[in-house]
This record gives C-alpha cells, sequence and structure tokens, in this order.
C-alpha cells in the first residue's frame, strides 16, 4: 500500500477549483477505482459518471493528466503517481458538475443523421453478406459512445463549431451506415451539407484516442469524404451521371 | 408542498437496457406515446455488457435444432422451476425477434455461406448464440436505441423512480429526480411498464454496475406486486479474480465454447470429476471429444465446462474450498491452449474473443493468447423477479407490467447463457404490445397527491439530515454479508443471521446523511436506492431460507440434495397489511401436454 494525490476538478459550470486528495492505492488500481475511493471516503458528493467498469459502456471518460481516457481502463501502474495526477473532465461539452459534463448534444446529432434503411432480402427472406463485408462495419460498430473522440476534436474542442460539424463520432456512425451492406440509405448529400465532413482536416487525434482502436480517420472519414467529392466535386463523374445509364434503386 | 415538473404519456417504461427499449419500441408502433425513465445515458444500460450472444434456434448452423429443443432446453436448465408458457414463447419467438433485429441494422457474424452465425454455449443442446464476436450486447442495445430514437418515444435519461403512484389497485404513473439537477419528476402514465434488471449491488462481488439496486424488484413490491424465484440468483462461473478492482467483471463463456478450459492448481480438468446425472448423456466422454464438439463437430457431446452455469461455479467453489485453486483464490481458464490444435492460434483467439483479449491486457496485463485466466464466480443475474402473465407480462397489479431480468418465469432455478438477450427481445415486445393496448383500454387514472408529497418529502430527507451515517458504508456493509451469508453456498443459521442483519440496517437506513446539494450527489443516490437494496436482499435470504432444498443456482449446505415436494412449489414473497414480508409457497406452473411431451422425447 501507498498514497497518492488525485487533483480533482470541484465544481460547476459557475465556478470551480482543483481539489488535491490523498488516497491509498493497491496493485492494479484504475483511476475510477481511486475516484470512487476519495468518494466514498472523503467527498460523498462527488460526481462521476460510470457504469460497466469494464471498458465497455463508455461512461466515465474524463482528461487524466490532459489525456482524454476512460477512467475505468486507465491503471495507476501506467501513470505516473509520484506526483498528483489530474482529473478533469471533458472539455468539449458543458459541465454539469466535477466530472460530469453535459454530452446531450451527442444524442440530438445522432437524431439528425438519416437512419438504417433495410434493403430488401433475399428471395427466401434472408440477407447473406460475407464475412469480409461485415467485418468493416463491425470495426465502427464497436464504438461505446465515450465521446473521447468529440472531446479532442480541435474543430469541436477549439472552434466550438458544434452547430456545423457532427464530429468523428458521427461521421463513424454515418461510416457503418454507409457501408453497411444492408443500408439502401444515402447519406452523402447531408454529410456535405449538414454535417460538414469537409470541416475535418485529418489531424487523426480522434484515432489516436480511441479506447476501442478504432481506425477513425483512415477508415471513416477519409472514405465518406472521398464519397462526397467523387459525387459532387468530380465534373466527369457528374457528366456521366446526368447522361450515363440510370442507376437501379 | 413539493415542486415537480409533470409529464404525461400513455405507457411510461422504467429502463432503458434491451427489455425498456423493445417495449418502448414495441408500444410506440401501436400509436401510444410513450416515456422511457432510464438512471444513466441512453445506450449504456447492462445489456451492453452482455458478451456471449442471444439464443434462438434460427438454425442456421446446425438443422436439427427447433424452438422445440429450446424450449426443453430452458426447462431442463431451470430444473422445472420455469413458467412453461414462457419458456415455449420464449423459445417459439427469438428468431423472428433476431431477425427484425437484423432489419432495423444488427450486424451478426456471418456463416460461410452469408446467414446468421451461431455459436455452442452451457446448456444449449446445438449452437443457438447468435453473436457479434464478444460484444453482443452492445450490438443489441446500439441496435435497439438508434431504431428507437426515431420513433418518436421521449427519454429521460438519468432520471430515477422512487415510487410507483397508485390509484386503488391500479398503477397510474411514477415519482422521480433528476442526476443534474436533483429536480422532481412526476410521470402520469396508464401502463407503467419496469425493465429496471437485476440487484447484483446486493453483492460484494458482482459483474453489475452501480444501477443494479433492485429498482424494478422493490418499486413492484411495494405497490402489491408478487415476486417470484428470489432465492435464485446466479453466480456467474467466470469473473476476473485479480487485481482485486476488478475483481468480479464478466469473463464470457464463450471462452469455453471456444475450446477453452477449467483447470485447478494441480493442472487437472476438475469439471470431468462431477457430471450430474440430468446431463450425462449430453456430455463428453473424454477431453477430445469434447474439443471437438467445441469445434462443431455434430456427433461430439459438450464437454463439461460447458454445463449449466450454477454447477460450474459450484464445482470451482469446491476447488477453491479445497485448497486446489489458483493464487489469487480462483482456479485457471485456459484458452491459449487451442494453439496447439489450431493454426494461427493466438490469432484465431484474438479474433474469436476480441473483448476479452483487450480486457485482461489492459486490465490484468495478461496476454490471453500466451497464459491461463484466474476466474471465480461472481453474481451475475437474478432469474426472479415480479410474478408476470406468460402472455402479457402484466403483474398482478393492474397496469403495472414487467420483463426482463426483473422479471421471473422464464428461468427458473438457473438461466442458461444467451437466454437472457433473448428474453429481453422477447418479453419486452410483449410487455410493450400488451401496455399499450391497457392504456387505450383505460382512461387515465387520478394520481393521489398525498402519495407524491410523502414520497418527496421521504426523498429529500438524507440531504437535510446532519451527522448521520454515510451511506456507502452501509451500503459496503450489506454487500459483504450477502456476499458471505447469502452467497453460493447458503446455510440455515447464515441466512437468519444476515436476515437479522439486514432489519438492523433497514433501521440505521432511516437516519443516513448525504452532505452536499441536489445536483448529481452520488451520496444522495447512494441513499436513496438502499431501501431497493435492503428489500430485494430481504426478500433473498427469506426465500433462501424458505426453500430447504439445493436446485439450480439455490444451494443450501445443511440440505444439499433436491426435494421433490419442494419442487412442485415457486416461492412467492409480498408485502403483508403490516408492512412485513409474507413468504408463501404457490404450485408450480403446470405443463401441457405436449409440453411434457416434448420435454419426454428430449431427455
Amino acid at each position: 500500500m501507498s498514497q497518492a494525490t488525485f487533483r480533482i476538478w470541484r465544481g460547476t459550470r459557475e465556478q470551480g477549483a482543483f481539489v488535491d486528495y490523498a488516497t491509498e492505492v493497491s496493485a492494479g488500481m484504475v483511476v475510477l477505482d481511486a475516484v470512487h475511493q476519495i468518494q466514498s471516503e472523503q467527498a460523498h458528493d462527488l460526481a462521476v459518471r460510470w457504469n460497466c467498469k469494464a471498458g465497455k459502456c463508455g461512461s466515465c471518460s474524463a482528461e487524466i493528466n490532459g489525456m482524454p481516457k476512460l477512467m475505468c481502463m486507465t491503471r495507476l501502474d501506467q501513470i505516473a503517481i509520484d506526483q498528483p495526477v489530474t482529473v478533469e473532465p471533458m472539455k468539449a461539452f458543458p459541465l454539469i458538475r466535477d466530472l460530469v459534463t453535459d454530452v446531450s448534444w451527442n444524442y440530438r446529432v445522432k437524431e439528425g443523421i438519416s437512419q438504417f434503411r433495410a434493403s430488401k432480402p433475399g428471395p427466401d427472406g434472408v440477407w447473406r453478406m460475407k464475412q469480409s463485408d461485415v467485418d468493416r462495419v463491425q470495426e465502427f460498430r464497436k464504438c461505446i459512445e465515450c465521446f473521447l473522440c468529440q472531446d479532442v476534436c480541435h474543430v469541436l474542442r477549439d472552434h466550438h463549431m458544434h452547430a456545423e460539424f457532427i464530429g468523428p463520432r458521427f461521421l463513424v456512425y454515418t461510416a457503418a451506415l454507409e457501408m453497411n451492406p444492408m443500408d439502401a440509405g444515402d447519406r452523402l448529400a447531408e454529410l456535405k451539407n449538414k454535417h460538414g465532413v469537409g470541416l475535418c482536416n485529418i489531424t487523426k487525434c480522434c484515432t489516436k484516442v480511441c479506447p476501442e482502436g478504432i481506425t477513425i480517420t483512415d477508415n471513416a472519414i477519409i472514405p465518406l469524404k472521398e464519397r462526397v467529392v467523387d459525387r459532387f466535386f468530380d465534373p466527369l463523374g457528374k457528366l456521366f451521371r446526368i447522361f450515363g445509364p440510370r442507376e437501379q434503386e | 408542498m413539493a415542486s415537480y415538473e409533470r409529464h404525461e404519456h400513455d405507457v411510461l417504461v422504467i429502463g432503458a437496457g434491451g427489455a425498456g427499449l423493445r417495449a418502448a419500441i414495441e408500444a410506440s408502433a401501436a400509436g401510444v406515446s410513450v416515456g422511457v425513465v432510464c438512471k444513466s445515458l441512453l445506450g449504456k444500460a447492462h445489456t451492453v455488457m452482455a458478451e456471449g450472444g442471444v439464443a434462438a434456434a434460427l438454425s442456421n448452423v446446425d438443422d436439427r435444432d427447433s424452438w422445440r429443443v429450446h424450449f426443453a432446453d430452458t426447462m431442463r436448465g431451470g430444473q422445472y422451476m420455469n413458467n412453461p408458457r414462457m419458456a415455449e414463447l420464449h423459445a417459439r419467438e427469438a428468431p423472428e425477434r433476431v431477425r427484425e433485429l437484423e432489419s432495423w441494422g444488427a450486424l451478426f457474424d456471418r456463416t460461410k455461406d452469408g446467414r446468421i452465425l451461431q455459436r455452442n454455449f452451457g446448456g444449449h443442446k446445438y449452437p443457438r448464440l447468435a453473436h457479434v464476436g464478444d460484444r453482443t450486447g452492445l450490438e443489441i442495445i446500439r441496435t435497439l436505441q438508434d431504431h428507437g430514437i426515431h420513433q418518436g418515444i421521449h427519454f429521460y435519461m438519468e432520471n430515477t423512480v422512487v415510487t410507483l403512484l397508485k390509484d386503488g389497485d391500479r398503477v397510474v404513473g411514477a415519482f422521480g429526480y433528476d442526476r443534474e439537477r436533483g429536480r422532481f419528476h412526476l410521470f402520469e402514465a396508464k401502463a407503467v411498464v419496469l425493465a429496471t434488471g437485476g440487484v447484483g449491488r446486493a453483492f460484494r462481488v458482482t459483474s453489475n454496475s452501480w444501477e443494479y439496486t433492485g429498482d424494478g424488484h422493490a418499486l413492484a413490491y411495494h405497490a402489491g406486486a408478487t415476486l417470484l424465484d428470489m432465492e435464485f440468483v446466479q453466480f456467474h462461473p467466470t469473473g476476473m479474480v485479480w487485481p482485486p478492482s476488478v475483481r468480479g467483471i464478466l469473463v464470457t463463456e464463450g471462452v469455453r465454447g471456444e475450446g477453452g478450459v477449467l483447470k485447478n492448481s494441480k493442472g487437472r480438468r476438475f469439471m470431468f470429476d462431477d457430471i450430474p446425472e440430468n446431463y450425462r448423456s449430453q456430455t463428453a466422454d473424454n477431453e477430445e471429444e469434447g474439443w471437438r464438439y467445441t469445434q462443431g463437430d455434430k456427433n461430439a457431446k459438450r464437454p463439461p465446462e460447458l454445463l449449466t452455469r450454477d454447477h460450474v461455479a459450484r464445482c470451482i467453489m469446491r476447488e477453491i474450498r479445497e485448497g486446489r485453486g489458483s493464487p489469487h483464490g480462483g482456479v485457471f481458464l485456459d484458452i491459449a491452449w487451442i494453439k496447439e490444435r489450431v493454426p494461427h492460434g493466438a490469432e484465431h483467439i484474438k479474433r474469436k474473443l476480441p473483448a476479452m483479449y483487450h480486457q485482461f491486457k489492459q486490465l490484468a496485463n495478461i496476454d490471453i493468447t500466451e497464459e491461463p485466466m484466474e476466474i471465480g464466480p461472481t453474481t451475475h443475474y437474478m432469474m426472479g423477479g415480479v410474478r408476470v402473465d406468460a402472455e402479457t407480462q402484466m403483474s398482478n397489479v393492474p397496469g403495472l407490467f414487467a420483463a426482463g431480468e426483473c422479471a421471473a418465469g422464464l428461468h427458473g432455478a438457473n438461466r442458461l447463457g444467451g437466454n437472457s438477450l433473448s428474453d429481453l427481445l422477447v418479453f419486452g415486445k410483449r410487455a410493450g404490445e400488451f401496455a399499450a393496448r391497457f392504456a387505450k383500454d383505460h382512461g387515465a387514472g387520478r394520481v393521489n397527491q398525498d402519495q407524491v408529497e410523502e414520497a418527496a418529502a421521504g426523498a429529500i430527507e438524507p440531504l437535510n439530515r446532519e451527522g448521520g451515517e454515510s451511506p456507502y458504508a452501509l451500503q459496503h456493509e450489506l454487500q459483504q454479508f450477502m456476499q458471505d451469508l447469502v452467497g453460493i453456498v447458503r446455510k440455515q443459521d447464515e441466512l437468519e443471521e444476515a436476515l437479522g442483519r439486514i432489519h438492523s440496517l433497514q433501521r440505521r437506513a432511516g437516519g443516513v446523511s448525504a452532505p452536499g446539494n441536489r445536483e448529481y450527489n452520488a451520496g444522495w443516490h447512494t441513499a436513496l436506492d438502499l431501501k431497493n437494496l435492503l428489500a430485494v436482499s430481504e426478500a433473498i435470504a427469506r426465500a433462501a431460507a424458505e426453500r430447504k432444498e439445493s436446485r439450480g443456482a439455490h444451494f443450501r449446505d445443511d440440505f444439499p440434495a433436491k426435494d421433490a415436494t419442494l419442487g412442485a412449489f415457486n416461492i412467492a414473497v409480498t408485502q403483508a397489511p403490516d408492512g412485513g414480508m409474507r413468504i408463501e409457497r404457490v404450485p408450480v406452473v403446470a405443463q401441457s401436454a405436449e409440453q411434457q411431451q416434448i420435454i419426454e422425447e428430449m431427455k
């Protein structure tokens, strides 16, 4: 047993400050364990959002020593605990209290994306798909909606363009729909006009912080950008669509 | 007078896991207005943790499978304490519910010919679990969520219900608070669906999150509903045991389905040492046959690691108690050994069990493709719950429905892995359908203002009280003695001791303090959850004391055998008029002639 100090943000939208808490730490502990221990022993009303404690629900997102991480998956033996460990709320969303932010914007954004539309199944009523085609989409569907990618995206975090840009999480969501072999929807126009796919300038910060290891930029965002460019900005393609053979619905 | 926001819906669903979302979608499709209240954010409920798969006799991998086999497997697994009509409806309707999810965008793993792939699981005769690697629950909850948000349902996220409101016998709404500001909310509704999940937080070692404090069980009980089978708590055989902070986190049964084996410290596969009589004909004769089964050989029988969860958990406890456990008080679960048999074994394991690989690597510094895992039993699932009508899911309280883990009946004395996700879909849909119908057939009830005032005043007490005990301390105390005295192995004197301590905690819970204000105050929430945790703990201990036999998940050290007389009864728990808890034996629902015949054929 040894002691470590956690410098935790306490406060509301209006005012707040870092408060240092010293607590016992033991083998295998994660940051969320330390926060819980502090909550149950020293700061009963410390606000923290969590559920599964196993990296599966994406509730306990925070910034630990400045890095966006899940508290439940950050082991104390992977960070320096000989100096105070700062734990603070995500910055891209309004603060509710202490470590909890108002992430409701994300839920509203999702409602604005055209939903899945099933294509016709085969004649026997069964959808047949190759595993290799499904694999690509399953990577995106691993997303646990922790919103760390949104938190780190400078378009949202620094430029506050929440009204114009849906952020990496929802570009991944759109990619999962667009690349779903069963989907019959078309979201390219909304991507370009409403969802600001062009605002992403591929700095890959989102990919770096994804706790599920989703290759957000390369596998989701860039292919979407390419599809939008092909559709709306390629003059030859445009002519081909006007004068070429009609696509089957 | 208390101040609160008022909301009105035809159907109010409490809980937004698989059952709640499926109920809400169905009710909304029936054209009524639907509100969903959930304790956490949308998409974070415990369904997200389900790993192995959803059981449905699609017969994609083995065409010998059918609803009849699934029905018989479910009944055998539940030691025939199940409601047979629920087990039949579940087996018949699960395939359609799974296909429907696909039409809403779920992407399951595929067979070679492109259909939904199915895997082996404990107690299921044929490969039956549709799955997505080992994150099936995430796929299901996300599909329901992403479909549900476009159905005109109103979601109240991070809201907790503290009491159900009644007009005479009938339930007419609920009263609760929001976490963000601590404001009160009055929900008026013509029908209420409980879909609140389990009770795992009553125990120290659990795979459940903070939310699982038996809210639906306790709300229903206090509203006059009957609870059933509360002694049957499932301890999943494989939870993580080390490091201490992750103790209890689930290790999917899928590890054993893919060929993982259990070993004690002597290196012995101890599961071969104790095979129950009623499963002997279905269990592999040797290790080689067991391996072939996991690799899809239709002529091979399953390895004993895939016996039912209650049995595997007890065998593991025996090894630990008799001194053959692993260094941190578990046993070994080895999947790395399959590298001897499978080309590119390490890659194969990572592809089949990506979440498990990730979980052990990150939380325990263990590479499961190289070394065995240390595992031990963890509190996982509540078979007991609100007694409901098999067809409609309505409780004995008019207008009050329950579905999923907080309802009883489908699983009997032990749940088979994979039958929970299918339960949520099948009975969530039914609850939504019949709640909507009830709402259409009945006018709005009258909310009793006195009840609202009383609930509001009670809820605020811990905030205003100074110098009382810490709610966290009481919760920890309860979890510790429930684990020690009402856990996997039970005895009369220990159960009575537990009941004494529960009563003392019930008195002390009335004196806890929650410092701070109403905004996102976890101490306050913990104080309010105590009432529910204590009610379900008492129900579990009382029912366990009443069942003086060992059956399914309920094991009595002082009565280690089955008792045929007790096997004919379920144990019912109700609140007596004097406020005390009443225990009664009710006959198990009789099987129809056809059901009996199916069970006989499949023996």
